[in-house]
């Protein structure tokens, strides 16, 4: 007889050789904590199912989409119209990226007004917005590939406010596009960046994100002006109990998804045209328009500079703050957590009203 | 390394000590390495001229210039650049490179607002001298020639 391992030891064995044991010891006293606040706690875990159906939903759809500039529309449509279940694969994966975008911003903010960034948490909250502008990354990648007129000019705006950035944005722009015209240089760049460089960037991002957050545990709103009252410290068992509730709100996500998807699956225009004109009433995806909205406001010239480089330079300037926010109020001042606070308030209330506006003019 | 010897030694001749020396020298070579990783990756991702689609055309016959009436517009190919064709008011034909000068959007004529129009942030033009009349657009369009030969409209380069 050979001293094969025994099923019923098979576990123990594993156990062994794979030095289980530490991270069993952790994951059963890994505990969550209790409060009025505790339902933002599932905002990542939300995110993280959302990505995970992404991924999936995604590799399925490379198998049969081509991108090339002759049949990356044709292949959409195919999918929409000829390919079994091909509909429901592309919806998901559209309205799945949708509420992705919803569910980070009201990660952000969540975790934001929670003051969840203070030490020792910096790291955490600075990959969350490096995780966050990849987001926005596969977004715009992802937008171009099905080639029709919407995406055609949505791309040609994104790429030629990234020129307007001084000094790099110019070869930036150039190389993102694969030459001075949206091409088939531009598909095959973006197919490229979207199913292979930002995954592969995400990866360590992320895993770098759910370590540290693992290694702190959950933080607990306790100063400041979100501060509850609470008579003791609560908490509950991640596994089971915190788990279970997790698989919950993914089922109650989930079901939103496919409610989505069955009554609104996910369309394609015509086909992009350089030489047409854009189509009218043009807009962008709701997540971007507070910002369109926002520059058409702005005059041609602002003092010696173009308005729209002012514009961009403010956003530039708003995302500066919002990620460096951990450094300036660590909870030691009740005046600066207060400017916090306000700038928070004073960015959510732009975004809404925005995008607001933006929806109805 | 800790021999007394060797510290006593260093502060007097305020030298590098070895091992920061190596850590110098590999840091450098770890720089150069990378700049010479990344400077063909860099050359590699900037397409050829030679790959881009060059517009020689000189000139292009749009259309009878009897399909085009007064106070209408066309939007059509000039090489590899969107154009815009427009019979104006003045019974005269302009042309103009249909490249909104905010953000790269095309244009296009309309007729209830006898205005060029960009449908992406609403940029306005006159459609006889192509400036920049509403909107965010910080400049006027780039002219292009447009006559009428033989009964068609003709368009052209501009002599720069």
């Amino acid at each position: 007889m050979m001293n094969l391992p025994q099923p019923k030891r098979l576990w123990d064995w594993l156990l062994e050789r794979l030095e289980l044991g530490p991270i069993l010891y952790f994951a059963q006293n890994k505990e969550v904590p209790v409060h009025q606040y505790s339902f933002w706690y599932y905002m990542g875990g939300i995110i993280l199912v959302l990505l995970i159906g992404q991924v999936l939903s995604g590799m399925l759809l490379m198998v049969y989409y081509i991108p090339e500039i002759r049949s990356a529309h044709a292949s959409i449509l195919a999918l929409n119209s000829q390919i079994d279940f091909g509909w429901f694969v592309r919806s998901l994966h559209s309205w799945g990226a949708n509420l992705m975008v919803l569910f980070l911003f009201a990660h952000l903010f969540s975790t934001y007004f929670m003051k969840a960034y203070r030490p020792p948490r910096e790291l955490t909250w600075l990959s969350g917005m490096l995780l966050l502008g990849l987001g926005f990354g596969f977004g715009f990648t992802g937008y171009l590939l099905p080639w029709d007129s919407t995406s055609f000019f949505a791309t040609k705006i994104g790429l030629d406010i990234t020129a307007k950035v001084p000094l790099i944005g110019e070869p930036m722009a150039y190389i993102l596009r694969g030459g001075a015209d949206i091409s088939q240089n531009t598909i095959s760049r973006f197919f490229t960046i979207h199913v292979m460089l930002l995954p592969l960037l995400l990866l360590p991002v992320l895993g770098l994100h759910l370590w540290i957050i693992q290694a702190h545990g959950m933080s607990e709103p306790k100063q400041g002006p979100t501060a509850y009252p609470s008579p003791e410290e609560k908490y509950e068992k991640f596994f089971p109990t915190f788990i279970f509730k997790d698989f919950m709100a993914w089922v109650v996500v989930l079901g939103a998804l496919a409610i989505l998807v069955a009554l609104r699956p996910w369309g394609v225009g015509p086909e992009a045209d350089p030489f047409a004109p854009a189509p009218i009433g043009i807009k962008p995806e709701w997540y971007f328009l507070s910002m369109f909205q926002f520059l058409k406001l702005l005059p041609p010239k602002i003092g010696p500079l173009e308005g729209e480089l002012v514009g961009i330079l403010f956003f530039g300037l708003l995302g500066l703050i919002l990620a460096l926010i951990p450094f300036f109020d660590t909870g030691a001042s009740e005046s600066r957590s207060k400017a916090a606070t306000g700038f928070g308030i004073f960015l959510l209330a732009g975004l809404i009203i925005f995008t607001i506006w933006g929806l109805f003019s | 390394m800790n021999a007394p010897s060797m510290t006593s030694e260093q502060p007097e001749r305020k030298s590098v000590s070895r091992r920061g020396f190596l850590a110098g020298l590999v840091a450098l070579f770890g720089f150069l390495w990378s700049l010479m990783a990344v400077y063909p990756i860099f050359r590699y991702l900037y397409p050829p001229k030679s790959m881009q689609a060059q517009s020689n055309v000189s000139s292009v016959t749009v259309a009878d210039a009897k399909d085009i009436p007064v106070g209408t517009g066309r939007n059509f190919q000039f090489g590899s650049i969107p154009a815009i064709l427009l019979h104006t008011q003045d019974g005269q034909f302009h042309a103009f490179n249909a490249i909104c000068t905010h953000l790269g959007c095309t244009v296009q004529f309309r007729p209830d607002m006898q205005r060029i129009w960009c449908a992406c942030h609403g940029g306005q033009y006159d459609p006889e001298t192509g400036k920049n009349v509403a909107g965010p657009p910080p400049r006027p369009l780039a002219p292009l020639k447009a006559e009428v030969v033989n009964g068609k409209v003709v368009v052209s380069r501009v002599a720069s």
